[in-house]
Formats: C-alpha cells, structure tokens, sequence
C-alpha cells in the first residue's frame, strides 16, 4: 500500500474510532450508571471539554506538521475539526433539551444576560459556517484563499471556547488557564512561523535587487 | 336508630406511624440491601462511604422542620459533594476525605460569650440531644437534595454559653490543614473557610448544628464531625467541620464573599428572583429528577424564616 492508501484504509477508520471513543464511553457511563448524582452536568460538562479539546489538537496539528515536516498530519485535521464541531453540538444541544428543557424565553435571557453564555455561544454559531465549508467540493467552489481567510475564525472560536470556561466557574481557575496557556502556545507558534517564513522569503527578494 | 360499628382493627394490624412514613426510605432501603448483597461478593468489603444506610432509621414523620419530599439517596448525597478543602470536583470530597481524622477534635468558643471554653468535641455535644431533621438543600449552583441531617439547634448552644450583649453575628471556622485536606493546598478559596450569621438567623429553630446523616455519623465528605445547617440559603452557608465557633459584633467577612462579592452576599437566601450574576437561580435540578422544577423563596421556609428578613431589600442585601 502506499502511504495514502495506508492513511485512508487504515489510519483513519483508527483515528476516527480514537475520536469517537469519549462519546461513546460517556453514553456507556450513563448506561451504566456510572455518572455522578447529576449526570446531565456530566454530559454538559463532558462535550464541554471535549470540543476544547479536539479545537486544540485541530489547531496543534500545522504547527506539529512545520516542526516536524510531516506533511500526512494535516490530512486528519478536517476530522478532528469536525469532533470539535460534533462536540458542540451535542453540548448544545444538551443545554437547549436536557438543563433548559425548550425554555426558549430562559434560554434567550441566557444568551442576553450571561457573558459565558453569549461567549460560548458565539463560538458555537462561528463553527457552523467552518463545518458546512468542510467539504472537498466546498473548498473548492470557494476557491483556497477565501476557505482559508473564513478557517481563520478557527481562532475567535477556540479563543470564545476557552474564554467561555473561564467565566462559568466559580473559584477554581486552574483548568480553564491550562486551556488559555496552550491555545497561547499553539497561536504564539503560528505567528513564529510566519514571522520566520516571512524573514526566510525576505532574504532573496534582497539579494536580487 | 341502630348505627353498625366496623369490625374493630387489632391495634397489632395497625402500621406504626414511624413506619408509615418511613415506607418510601423502606423501599430505598430494600433496594440498597439487595444491591449491597449483588456486590458485596464482588467488591470486597464496602467501604465507609458506600455503606448501605443505617437499617435501623426510621424517617421522622412531617412537621414544620421535615418535609416529606422524596428523600435523596445515601449515595447520592455522600459522592456528590461541593467541599473545596478535599477538592473542586463534585467526587473529590468522596475520594479524598477517606482518611480524614474527625477524633479528637477541638472545638472553641470565643469572642464575646460570658463562658468562652475549648472543649474535646464529645464532651461538648454531651448535653444536647440529637433529632433528625428532613431538610431541603439548595446549592447556588442550581441542584438541590432532601437530606435527612441529625443535630440540634444552634440556638441550644447559643443559650448555654451566654452571649455578651455586643454579640451580634456568629462566625464559623473550618479545620486548616492542608496535610489532610489536600484542597488547600491550592489557594482556590482564602483558607480557611469562615462563614456567619446573624444571631436571629443562628437562634432560629430551623438553623441547626449536625452531626450525622440517616440516622447516623455524619461521614467525612459530608462535613464531619461538626457542622452547621442553614436549610433557607444556599449550601455554601452552611460550614463544614468547624473548628471555632465567635461571637462577634460586626459582620464576618465570609469567604465566597470574599472570592467573590458581586456573586455571594453575606445573607445569600434561597431566592428564585435574584440571580447569580452569571446564571439565573429561577430553577433548580432535583438529584434524581430529568426536568428541573422552580425555586421556592427561602427554599419553601418562607413561611418560617421571612419575618427575619422584614424590611430588608434582598436585592441589595442578597
């Protein structure tokens, strides 16, 4: 096989099966019964975490990809951007049905009134356009620079993400600061990059003249 | 005219009233013993905190200071606990505070009181005597139990150990010791714990120092060994493993107002219209229960505790 055919047959199904996998443990922990005393909290906070996560990794991956020169790394970021996406949703989704039951009225006043809340659902709303521009055909009706300038929200979102959880707890700051620390590594990192490419390209340019 | 008597029922045929009431806790009760014995095979002695609840307990009948809610469960109330010095998640308490060493334990009383005294923990609660109390909790984070806790009024003690006439609020103190609970070892909260009363808020009957849960000793994740209970506010009220109980004059700086003021007032009364600033305190889960239900005023203890509050604005003074 070569190594695209190893990627697609292979590495992906895997990959895909490794991203599925806290969803599914977390329905079979409810099943179970495994959850605390207040398993819709659980899955609230689950989904949560679990976007902030897979935005990291999303956005870990063309930095690794520069370190490293593995170039097959960015084949898996549109999947684990799509997590991200099918995290949220579940996590809204949860909010809207399983802790507000259809209160719209409650809801709306939540949007309005709750800086974490209206946060976090920016960043919910900002991951639509990205997940339905996913596609191949799509990338391709908009043309490379204009897909590319719209992913940029990627970092408004995965920013909101993190500010989002930071206002909603209480007192115990650390987590959500973990998250701001690394979202700061990984878009310190692009700037690094883009500086030094800059820089790189700037030299030739010079030596022509 | 000939009036028929209905047969008589032999007064041994008659359910006593304490088990009447107690019929839902007996049902909870058959089901915790049939699941202790499917797991104790397996499981190994059960620890503490897995316990099933006491057998013997009979749940008090409903009264003004027990309410005949569905109770929750034993498991439920001793894993799910808010109790930041064994940590910030809701199992840490449960995990953590296993080790927990609730003997001896000192107590102290001071400030202004006509009999300040340090006392062994034991030796102190010898005088008073325990009744259960079927109580709601409402956590300001939007869930709420029925607990059956086991104490005695505040008041009691207020009355025994004589308060100056300068003494106007109570403030309570958790145990600091970060070697055992490893909570504080983190500077998430400004250690150690403190909260307060007002003294017509302590000296009401409903107000009460706890010693245990279902009829017996309070486990560890739940406050032990001493504790207070404030059913009209917010749980974070009411302090846990108390170390030093003052009289004092002014009104204690308390903790979650001092983490925060715009959120914790000093008072923070159960109360559905003034909402955390960050999310609203309308509604509340049940553990246990799929849809929330709304809030009552003063945790449904309205009828009982308003008059403390007549004349207040409890939108300034939350």
């Amino acid at each position: 096989m070569t190594q695209a055919q190893w990627i697609r047959n292979i590495f992906k199904p895997l990959a895909f099966l490794l991203c599925l996998s806290p969803f599914l443990l977390l329905a079979l922990d409810w099943y179970l019964e495994q959850l605390s005393a207040n398993p819709i909290d659980d899955v609230t906070d689950t989904t949560g975490t679990w976007t902030l996560r897979f935005l990291m990794v999303t956005l870990a991956l063309t930095p690794l990809r520069k370190l490293t020169g593995w170039n097959w790394l960015i084949r898996f970021r549109r999947m684990t951007g799509l997590f991200a996406f099918f995290s949220v949703c579940l996590h809204f989704l949860t909010y809207v049905y399983l802790d507000q039951f259809f209160l719209w009225e409650e809801i709306l006043a939540d949007i309005q009134k709750r800086p974490f809340i209206t946060v976090g659902f920016a960043s919910f709303l900002m991951m639509i356009p990205l997940a339905l521009t996913s596609t191949d055909r799509m990338t391709k009706w908009m043309g490379g620079k204009r897909w590319k300038r719209l992913h940029r929200l990627v970092y408004f979102i995965a920013l909101g993400g993190v500010v989002h959880y930071l206002w909603l707890v209480k007192a115990d700051t650390q987590r959500p600061l973990t998250y701001g620390a690394i979202l700061l590594i990984l878009l310190g990192s692009r700037l690094w990059f883009f500086w030094s490419e800059r820089a790189r390209r700037a030299i030739p340019v010079a030596t022509a003249k | 005219m000939l009036i028929k008597r209905g047969p008589e029922i032999p007064s041994s045929e008659v359910t006593p009233e304490s088990v009447y009431h107690g019929r839902r806790t007996f049902l909870k009760k058959a089901a915790f013993a049939t699941a202790g014995l499917a797991t104790a095979g397996v499981a190994g002695p059960l620890t503490s905190s897995a316990r099933p609840q006491n057998p013997g307990w009979n749940r008090p009948p409903a009264g003004p200071y027990n309410t005949d809610e569905d109770l929750t469960s034993f498991k439920d109330i001793t894993t799910y606990n808010n109790f930041y010095e064994f940590g910030t998640d809701k199992d840490d308490p449960y995990k953590n505070a296993g080790d927990f060493k609730t003997r001896p334990w000192r107590l102290t009383i001071e400030g202004e009181v006509r009999k300040p005294a340090a006392y062994e923990l034991d030796d102190f609660l010898k005088p008073y005597k325990l009744e259960d109390r079927v109580y709601r909790l409402r956590c300001v984070e939007g869930w709420s139990m029925i607990i059956p806790w086991l104490g005695f009024p505040i008041g009691d003690v207020v009355r025994k150990v004589e308060p100056t006439s300068r003494a106007r609020y109570i403030e309570f103190t958790t145990l600091h010791d970060p070697r055992q609970m490893p909570g504080q070892k983190r500077p998430v909260l400004n250690w150690p714990y403190v909260e307060g009363l007002r003294m017509d808020e302590a000296m009401h009957p409903l107000a009460i120092f706890v010693v245990g849960l279902y009829g017996k000793e309070l486990p560890n994740q739940n406050g032990a060994p001493f504790r207070i209970v404030v059913p009209w506010k917010y749980g974070f009220k009411s302090c846990k493993s108390i170390v030093k109980i003052r009289f004092v004059e002014n009104e204690p700086r308390t903790t979650w107002n001092i983490a925060a003021p715009n959120e914790y007032g000093f008072y923070s009364n159960v109360n559905p219209d003034v909402d955390h600033p960050r999310w609203s305190q309308k509604f509340e889960r049940r553990i246990g229960e799929f849809r929330k239900r709304r809030t009552m005023m003063f945790n449904g203890y309205g009828d009982q505790v308003a008059s403390l509050y007549t004349g207040m604005d409890l939108r300034k003074h939350f």
